[in-house]
């Protein structure tokens, strides 16, 4: 075991009997200290608030909307055209833009969704984590792209269901990766060591304090770097949606060009380094976030 | 949410409960640990349990803490049923999670390895059962906290978090943190033995004030013999689930009736 004691600390005071003396009164009034906990610490605390601002602005702000045009016919003579690669960046990243959000919406419910489904699936009653744990394992295992096309079916079958193709595409983004989210929250949850839960009992707390105060702050920190991979790889299948729903994303933008103007090279290598513009930073944080979390635990 | 067991103020008034095992059984499988296990321990009475390892030592304080749940037979804390609940037949079912919980909260228990939470300072760990389980206010917890914290010698180390501490202080800890709630009934399990030896002697100072305060029954495993002689009121020694002797120090350590005891003060004595 490694114990750690801060200098002058040794236990050399004798436990002492009956009320406490003058020094011990001053500590009464101590002021609770309490930034030593990760989620307190301003290096981890300003990073995570300004990414999580960055993604509500994100949801709240609807794309702008319009028909993806380029604005000159480029000469058939070259097959790459460096003006005409500029000039499509800001469609592009309106492009980009919707597909970000689409993103983002779709974590959100992944995030939620998933520790629910975490913790339905940990319930005693079978009759809920049975049928909890089939539909994680099934989704798990099926690919996004046909989940994709079985909701858009869905929908069009369904005559009482309408919706924007946005929304089929965050909300099947979102279910597919709650499964994945609520095998990270399973993870971490069961990473909690025995003797916490068990010291829990011994205090005989009531549910709410024991998984709000003692299991999901100990499980989180070990669940973030995970989710983060999660919604970068969410990012990544966004595009699925352009392909199947003909939502107005990055594909969508890239696809609409070549009809156009039938010149493919620029406008699909631009909508790669419009994903390694986002998906490199983003990547790098998480690290960054494991690492953090990683040196709080040591 | 606090869920509020009994009225906070009862908490400081409440003495120390009687311990009442009747028949109890218990198995992990094939192997049973428990068996038959008869025992009233009455209120501040001081018991030591010994025995060898894989006795069932530890499991006897987990079936009280209800770590562990039992197969058959009854527990009683102070005269209440831990695992039953009297109908109004006056028979005994199975108690609910509620009524377990009530009765638990009478009960306080101390582990081999501490068990703090590590994401709390000290002070936030002896807090929190009064402030959410006992509706006790932060301000009544923390002037208590920090007067368990000093008798305890660790008031300095109230923000310290238990990575901060000493095997020996985050045990001292973990014993402030058992009492914030004043139990009725406090099971020590082997407390001292994943400690360094120079960091025993402070954690039996602190069990030997608790136990001359008297306020609360105590239930201890320990390998510490002096410390056991000179603590207990009475002895058991416990072999393959079963109690093979009973009776005060004197009687036990100095003249075992019994040959497996005999053995058994000798191994430890060897070493
Ligand atoms: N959760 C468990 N599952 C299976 N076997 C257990 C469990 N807990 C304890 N045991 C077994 O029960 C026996 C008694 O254990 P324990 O009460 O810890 O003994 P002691 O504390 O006297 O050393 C041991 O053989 C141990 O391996
Ligand atoms: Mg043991």
């Amino acid at each position: 075991m490694a114990e750690t004691t801060t200098p002058g600390s040794g236990p050399t005071q004798p436990a002492t009997n009956g009320p406490a003396g003058p020094g011990e009164r001053a500590g009464i009034d101590l002021e609770i200290k309490q930034q030593h906990r990760w989620y307190r610490r301003s290096e981890v605390v300003v990073p995570v608030v300004l990414v999580t601002l960055g993604l509500s602005l994100l949801a709240i702000v609807p794309a702008p909307t319009g028909r993806f045009q380029s604005q000159f016919s480029p000469g058939r003579e070259v097959s790459f055209g460096w003006d005409y690669f500029f000039h499509l960046i800001p469609q592009m990243l309106r492009g980009l833009y919707t597909t970000a959000r689409a993103t983002v919406l779709g974590f959100l419910i992944a995030a939620t969704l998933g520790l629910v489904m975490a913790m339905l699936r940990r319930s005693q009653n079978r009759f809920l984590s049975l049928p909890v744990a089939f539909v994680i394992e099934f989704i798990r295992s099926t690919p996004i792209l046909v989940q994709m096309f079985f909701a858009q079916v869905l929908v069009r079958a369904v005559d009482w269901i309408s919706v924007n193709a946005i929304v089929i595409l965050f909300v099947v983004l979102g279910i597919h990766y709650a499964t994945y989210a609520s095998e990270a929250y399973r993870a971490g949850i069961n990473s909690v060591p025995k003797g916490q839960w068990e010291a829990a009992i011994a205090l005989n707390l009531d549910p709410v304090t024991k998984w709000t105060r003692i299991i999901i702050p100990q499980a989180i920190p070990n669940v973030l770097p995970t989710l983060g991979n999660y919604l970068v790889a969410a990012f990544k299948d966004a595009p699925i949606g352009d392909a199947i729903l003909s939502t107005a994303g990055v594909l969508f933008f890239a696809n609409t060009i070549r009809a156009e103007d039938f010149r493919p090279v620029e406008p699909y290598l631009l909508i790669g380094v419009g994903f390694l513009l986002v998906s490199l930073p983003a990547a790098w944080l998480v690290r960054r976030l494991e690492e953090r979390i990683e040196y709080e635990r040591d | 949410m606090s869920v509020t067991d009994a009225d906070p103020r009862d908490v400081s008034e409440k003495g120390a409960a009687s311990v009442r095992f009747r028949s109890v059984d218990k198995a992990f499988g094939p192997l049973t640990v428990l068996e038959d296990l008869h025992l009233d321990v009455e209120p501040g009475e001081r018991v030591v349990v010994i025995g060898p390892s894989g006795s069932g030592k530890t499991t006897i304080l987990r079936v009280t803490m209800t770590l562990e749940h039992i197969d058959a037979g009854t527990i009683e804390i102070g005269g209440q049923h831990l695992y039953h609940e009297p109908t109004s037949s006056g028979q005994l079912r199975p108690a609910s999670e509620r009524h377990m919980r009530k009765v638990r909260s009478n009960i306080g228990m101390v582990f081999q390895h501490f068990n703090l939470f590590p994401h709390m300072s000290a002070i936030e760990n002896v807090m929190l059962a009064p402030v959410k389980v006992h509706g006790a206010s932060r301000d009544e917890a923390q002037h208590k906290g920090m007067e368990l914290l000093a008798k305890v010698g660790l008031s300095e180390h109230a923000n310290h978090t238990p990575g901060q501490l000493s095997g020996g202080q985050k045990q001292r800890v973990a014993i402030a943190r058992a009492l914030a709630t004043s139990p009725s009934v406090m099971l020590f399990d082997e407390v001292t033995s994943a400690l360094d030896p120079e960091l025993v002697g402070d954690v039996l100072n602190v069990l030997r004030d608790i136990a001359e305060e008297g306020r609360t029954t105590m239930m201890l495993v320990t390998h510490e013999m002096g410390f056991a002689r000179e603590i207990a009121d009475r002895i058991l020694m416990f072999d393959k689930g079963r109690i093979v002797e009973s009776g005060p120090p004197s009687q036990v350590l100095d003249d075992p009736q019994q040959e497996r005891t005999r053995a058994f003060l000798g191994a430890v004595a060897d070493h």
